[in-house]
């Protein structure tokens, strides 16, 4: 379609010729001097709080110690080359979960609306799913499914652990997204499906083409919260022998009796998901700005 | 074109509709005046089929004049939207979508229209509405007036013989109220059917050639404007355009 929704019409900024009178130049120098003053006392207050911790943790009884044990220099050289390698494991996983995980959700939460009688069993499948597994601890499902699908020797059944640790976290996951994308669908105003019914379109297609859409955008800044959290849960499939950063960190340290390996993990699986939690904050308010400016 | 009988309908044991009669010509603009809650929205409501009667009937009559019962459980609902459709006050267009969009889609999926054929036919009802400039804006750009005028150009791109508007001018500011009535007026050209439920008693006796008084469910008093307006025969209408001289 040639004509794209245009950028939010916004009023042309007029060029004004106006000098601010006397009274609204002390206005505006009062207004600077509170900002520098507020500036001010955030930034002496964070030095002196963080100053504290610091130097709280720093004089400890133990503290040589611990440094040793778990912020050495050279530890932490010598392990992020093996950790950062195993970390693409963690991403992969990620990667592939989340994929897997959108559509088992999608699929999951579109059953439970839709009211045609024919779904009936469909959405009591529906039900029974995001209860189990939203009330089953992510740890165990992984074990269960880690050490159980094997042990059934089904044909056809995977064995490849990156596959059945991607089973787990999306049947744990998709239960939890499934119940986001609902809350999603049913926050669309009813007359919103009243319009779209009332041209004629189909219950099926309204969902399609105006309900979702809106649905979708509105809950993308929880659903990427539940990804910044299914980030680190990739650390979980270590139980079932994945090698991934935090088994590879877990071999490192039992090996050479220190623990910085541990801190390296932690740093790389930081890292990751700042940029999420991020991007996740960024959406947020940009989403409440528009919710607002669509009054 | 639309023939209503003894049509009732009822929310938690309260009557709405008490039992309406009324017969809709092609092409007639037949205006329903009442205070709020008289049953005005709930009679539009049902003839669009958003709501389910508790008795009485709708016919709904093709070119050839052959009725067809709407209110039969058996009948294909989208169908019947196709042909009857309805503008709400709060316009409700969709806010994910361009103007162009919003006007598109309905006819492509429900109507089997194609992309193109759609698109050239959405253009030409913005120009009508006189919204030609802002088919790629975002629905939350538009003031009131314009977003009514898109909601009726949503309608209108389905090619309904009878369209029923609900209060559409409610909640516009008075100086956007005629832009929208506007193209109300401009709809008899088509000889489409408007049912429309209104408060503004200046356009009901200009444009309408029905003006039906609905007071707790019922029609009190039905007839050309003229009459309503200057000599009404039931002193429940004469009282409550009274209160709209003052």
């Amino acid at each position: 379609m040639a004509v794209r929704r245009g950028r939010r019409a916004r009023a042309e900024p007029v060029l004004s010729t106006h000098q601010p009178s006397e009274r609204q130049q002390a206005r505006e120098r009062y207004r600077r001097s509170r900002a520098l003053r507020r500036g001010s006392v955030a930034a002496v207050s964070t030095v002196v709080v963080l100053g504290l911790l610091l130097l709280g943790v720093v004089s400890s009884p133990g503290w040589d110690r611990v440094q040793r044990t778990f912020f050495d220099w050279q530890d932490a050289k010598d392990s992020v080359g093996p950790i950062t390698e195993a970390f693409w494991l963690n991403v992969r996983l990620f990667v592939v979960c989340e994929v897997f995980i959108l559509v088992v959700a999608l699929v999951v939460a579109v059953v439970r609306v839709v009211p045609s009688p024919a779904m009936a069993p469909l959405r009591l499948l529906a039900t029974i799913y995001t209860d189990v597994f939203r009330g089953t601890p992510t740890l165990l499902v992984v074990l269960l499914v880690g050490f159980g699908v094997p042990a059934l020797d089904l044909a056809g059944a995977p064995t490849s652990l990156f596959w059945l640790g991607v089973i787990a976290l999306t049947l744990s996951y998709g239960a939890y997204v499934a119940e986001v994308i609902r809350a999603g669908i049913l926050s669309v105003h009813p007359t919103q499906w009243a319009s779209g019914r009332a041209l004629g379109l189909s219950y099926g297609r309204t969902l399609r083409h105006v309900v979702l859409p809106q649905a979708l955008r509105r809950v993308t800044p929880p659903l990427l919260n539940d990804f910044v959290s299914l980030q680190k849960d990739t650390a979980l499939l270590s139980v079932i022998g994945l090698v991934e950063a935090l088994r590879q960190a877990n071999i490192i340290s039992n090996r050479d009796f220190v623990f910085t390996p541990l801190v390296v993990a932690a740093v790389l699986f930081i890292a990751a998901t700042i940029v999420l939690a991020r991007l996740a904050d960024w959406l947020t308010v940009r989403s409440m700005r528009r919710e607002a400016g669509g009054l | 074109m639309l023939r209503i009988e003894q049509l009732r309908k009822s929310y938690h044991g309260t009557e709405v509709l008490r039992g309406i009669d009324l017969t809709v010509e092609p092409g007639q603009v037949v205006c329903l005046i009442g205070a709020s809650g008289s049953g005005k929205s709930t009679l539009l409501r049902c003839l669009n089929l958003l709501e389910t009667v508790d008795d009485g009937t709708v016919w709904l009559a093709d070119e050839s004049g052959a009725e067809q019962d709407v209110t039969d459980p058996r009948v294909d609902v989208d169908g019947v939207r196709r042909r009857v459709g309805i503008v709400f006050q709060a316009y409700n267009l969709f806010p994910h979508l361009s103007v162009l969009q919003n006007l598109v889609l309905a006819p492509t999926r429900a109507a089997g229209v194609s992309r193109q054929a759609a698109r050239e036919r959405a253009l030409a009802l913005l120009e009508r509405v006189g919204l030609a400039d802002k088919a790629g804006a975002s629905p939350d750009a538009l003031s009131g007036g314009q977003q009514q005028r898109v909601a009726l150009a949503r309608a209108l791109a389905m090619d309904p013989e009878v369209l029923l508007l609900d209060e559409i001018t409610s909640a516009l500011d008075p100086l956007l109220v005629g832009e929208v009535l506007d193209v109300v007026k401009g709809l008899r050209a088509d000889g489409i059917a408007v049912v429309m439920a209104t408060h503004e008693m200046a356009f009901a006796r200009e444009a309408s050639d029905v003006v039906a008084f609905l007071a707790d469910g019922e029609i009190v008093e039905i007839g050309p404007p003229e009459q309503l307006f200057d000599a009404p025969r039931d002193p429940r209408t004469a009282a409550f355009l009274a209160r709209f001289r003052s």
